[in-house]
């Protein structure tokens, strides 16, 4: 990897062990991601990267029984800290998730959800992020006629680009995606990808995919899980073309098991 | 996992491998033909030609097929990548094997040898530097490639040492113009020979690294 | 040869089959029929005996002092009304919270466990022992007498479980996904709960109101001893009376259909022309449930 500015490194985790009740899910994982670019995270099921991707934005604190240790900064501040405002947290790193879950409202209430969370009740404001937000994941055109009916009635990969506009609409530095197309067809799964490259001008994307293609198409940066372990980062063109890890290569080849 | 995928890919380094047998067997025989005068044996590379063609064409469509059907990375991918390049060098190999041959069957051989002892040096050397080359591929040993690179600078020299003579010779005597450019081609095919040797080298040195030509390429 | 008969055998084998297949299927349409029958034939029972006690001056009066000519049940029509509204004004907050405080706050473990096992007793145990301790709680010791508003909260302890249980289940079904979604936005809990969890769930706990209304409408062991016997209308000449109507006595239609019945005699056919009544009731609950059950699924 080429040698980094401070000021390109937009979270770091330092030496990051989780524990689900006994079972060790993480182990002193520790590796920087990058500003305005997208990381990607590959590896077998199980292997720890969607429990990693949730440790950025403290999801798992959701999930009873779980210790977190090590460092996770944000722009160099501990999020783990006590004091810190999850909420506020999560309005900075936002979150889109392995199947599409627009609420059963609007897709106006759905995009506006985020921002009225965070205390935004002017319908002419709440009107300019909407529309925003939903140009901003390459959705208005389709949605612009129908603001008011029900998010639902849109299609898998509709969806799923609602939920990205229903992300950004709280203007978030990091947007952190868990298999964002794994229940798309091909299509849409195309068009996330294309959105995903145009968001990465604007904000740090990172994502869990369990398609190493599409790791490999649109990831700038790629790290390899393994059993809960951080096998290999690095720039994604040299992960898939020259592995320095045997398992690495064993992986992404199809050797694997 | 993923055994029919590796099964191609066998089948690929099987392919290539016998492929560079053919070849190596063409120059080593251009080499012998032009050395014993052999019009017959000359005849059987001319023959042998069509062989090489289809087994490139073979192994250029497996490796599409691999592309197409499996997206190979990392090793997998260099290895198809490297096998798409490395058969274009082995079959123009076997196509200068042919022209040479050619020469020798219409040529007056024994002449042609007479000009300069180099000349069957020049021929051995090529044909040693394709044997290695695909040695080197068979058994991915990079030391082997290195040397084979290396020995090119002999050829070349050997090149331009036979040219002198050709150009002298020339310019006494104007009669023997048929048999010096005959010389001229089949010397310049054993110099191209040895170039297609370097660049098989260089890309089973591509296979191991993702380096070629001392960039790294991928 | 040999082939031939394996063949037969199993032949027969697939007979025997289709033999049981038909005799369990005529078993089950004598079932169906039998319950169909039963539900209809109380229905036409009910009609025929009380269509003779049948009249609008029943439905639209209320029964004079006893012993009299006049007969009607407009009174007992207003104190289920009543019953209806103040148990539901009680009890829902109340089983709607626990619900929630059970499903989305309280840490799984032993006392949720508790407390989900005592609303399942509770909903179990015979309507007249609440009727007991609702006469002795909040007759004797809250010294309500007899009054509606004793009689709702007997009724609101007596619900409660439905609404808690019914809630529940559908606060369970809301998907996770839904949750993930609000959080990962930066929501709290609650606001998570209030905007998106109580939506979702809102056809649950609407199915579990109406399912107390019909527990209220067809409830009267434990109303005898706490909302009392009587049958008059309330004398609403302010907005003050109609509070002061829930501290009355007050018989609802079960009630008055049980003192119709243990009177006997002429009375009787009356009690049938309420129980025409209640069956009428219960049916047009039945349809609204069904009706805003599909409400629902359409606006999904």
């Amino acid at each position: 990897m080429a040698e980094l500015n401070n000021s390109d490194i937009k979270i770091v985790t330092k030496d990051v062990n989780l524990f689900y009740g006994d079972n060790h899910a993480l182990k002193d994982v520790t590796l920087d991601i990058l500003s305005n670019k997208i990381t990607a995270f590959i590896g077998p099921s199980g292997c720890g990267k969607s429990t990693y991707l949730k440790t950025l934005n403290r999801m798992n604190d959701i999930v009873p029984n779980v210790k977190i240790s090590g460092k996770v900064l944000l722009d160099g501040e501990d999020i783990y800290e006590n004091g810190v405002n999850v909420t506020y947290l999560r309005k900075k790193i936002g979150m889109v998730f392995q199947k599409p879950n627009p609420f059963p409202m609007s897709i106006y209430d759905n995009v506006a959800y985020g921002p009225r969370v965070h205390g935004i009740k002017s319908k002419a404001r709440l009107d300019e992020i909407v529309e925003n937000s939903l140009k901003g994941a390459a959705i208005w055109e389709e949605t612009k006629d129908r603001l008011k009916q029900n998010a639902l009635g849109l299609s898998g990969g509709q969806q799923q680009r609602l939920c990205i506009a229903r992300a950004i609409a709280v203007e978030p530095e990091v947007i952190l995606m868990d298999e964002p197309t794994s229940a798309l067809d091909p299509i849409s799964t195309l068009k996330i990808e294309e959105l995903m490259s145009q968001l990465k001008e604007k904000y740090t994307v990172a994502i869990v995919t369990h398609n190493m293609q599409q790791a490999a198409r649109i990831s700038d940066y790629t790290a390899f899980f393994l059993v809960g372990e951080m096998i290999e980062y690095g720039e994604t063109q040299q992960i898939f073309s020259r592995p320095k890890n045997k398992k690495t290569e064993e992986y992404i080849t199809g050797r694997f098991g | 996992m993923r055994n029919s995928f590796i099964e191609k890919l066998n089948q690929l380094n099987n392919d290539l491998i016998k492929m560079g047998g053919l070849v190596e067997d063409a120059i080593k025989n251009a080499a012998k033909a032009l050395e014993e005068d052999d019009v017959e044996l000359a005849k059987k590379i001319i023959a042998g030609d069509s062989l090489v063609n289809e087994a490139e064409k073979k192994i250029e469509s497996q490796s599409l097929n691999i592309i197409l059907r499996e997206q190979p990375v990392a090793g997998d991918l260099r290895k198809v990548s490297a096998a798409l390049k490395m058969v274009t060098d082995m079959e123009r190999i076997a196509d200068n094997a042919a022209d040479i041959a050619e020469i020798i069957v219409t040529a007056n051989v024994k002449s042609i040898l007479h000009i300069s002892a180099s000349i069957t040096e020049m021929a051995e050397k090529a044909s040693r530097m394709v044997g290695d080359a695909v040695k080197s591929f068979v058994d991915v040993d990079l030391e082997l490639a290195q040397q084979v690179v290396e020995r090119d600078d002999e050829v070349d020299a050997l090149f331009n040492e036979i040219k002198t003579i050709l150009i002298e010779n020339i310019s006494h005597d104007k009669s023997n113009v048929d048999i010096i450019v005959d010389t001229i081609m089949i010397i310049k095919y054993f110099e191209r020979i040895a170039d297609h040797a370097v660049n098989i080298c260089e890309w089973v040195y591509f296979f191991e690294t993702g380096e070629y030509k001392s960039t790294q390429i991928i | 040869m040999k082939a031939l008969q394996t063949n037969n055998a199993s032949n027969l084998k697939i007979k025997q089959h289709r033999f049981v297949e038909i005799l369990l299927k005529i078993f089950i349409w004598v079932c169906a029929l039998l319950t169909v029958s039963f539900v209809v034939g109380i229905i036409i029972y009910i009609l025929v005996k009380g269509i003779e006690g049948m009249s609008w001056n029943f439905i639209s009066t209320p029964a004079a002092a006893y012993p009299v000519e006049n007969y009607g049940i407009l009174g007992n029509i207003v104190n289920t009304l009543y019953l209806i509204v103040i148990t539901l004004v009680i009890a829902t907050p109340i089983g709607v919270g626990a619900a929630i405080y059970l499903t989305e706050y309280a840490k799984q473990g032993r006392l949720t466990k508790i407390i989900e096992f005592t609303t399942e007793t509770l909903s179990g145990i015979p309507s007249i022992i609440y009727g007991l301790f609702g006469s002795v709680f909040f007759y004797s010791v809250f010294k309500l007498n007899y009054s509606i508003l004793a009689g709702s909260l007997t009724l609101a302890i007596m619900i409660l479980p439905i609404i808690i249980r019914t809630t529940q289940e559908s606060i369970k079904t809301v998907p996770i996904m839904y949750r993930e979604g609000a959080m990962g936005l930066g929501a709290t809990r609650w606001y998570m709960i209030r905007t998106v969890i109580l939506p979702c769930s809102i056809e649950g706990i609407l199915t579990s109101v109406i399912l107390s209304i019909g527990r209220i409408v067809g409830e009267s062991a434990a109303l005898i001893f706490t909302a009392g016997l009587a049958y008059n209308l309330p004398n609403i000449t302010g907005i003050g009376d109609i509070f002061k109507k829930a501290m009355d006595q007050g018989a609802s239609l079960t009630v008055q259909l049980y003192q119709y019945a243990a009177r006997g005699g002429e009375e009787m056919k009356y009690a049938f022309s309420t129980a025409l009544v209640l069956v009428i009731v219960v049916l047009i609950i039945n349809v609204l449930t069904k009706i805003i059950a599909r409400g629902f699924k359409k606006v999904k």
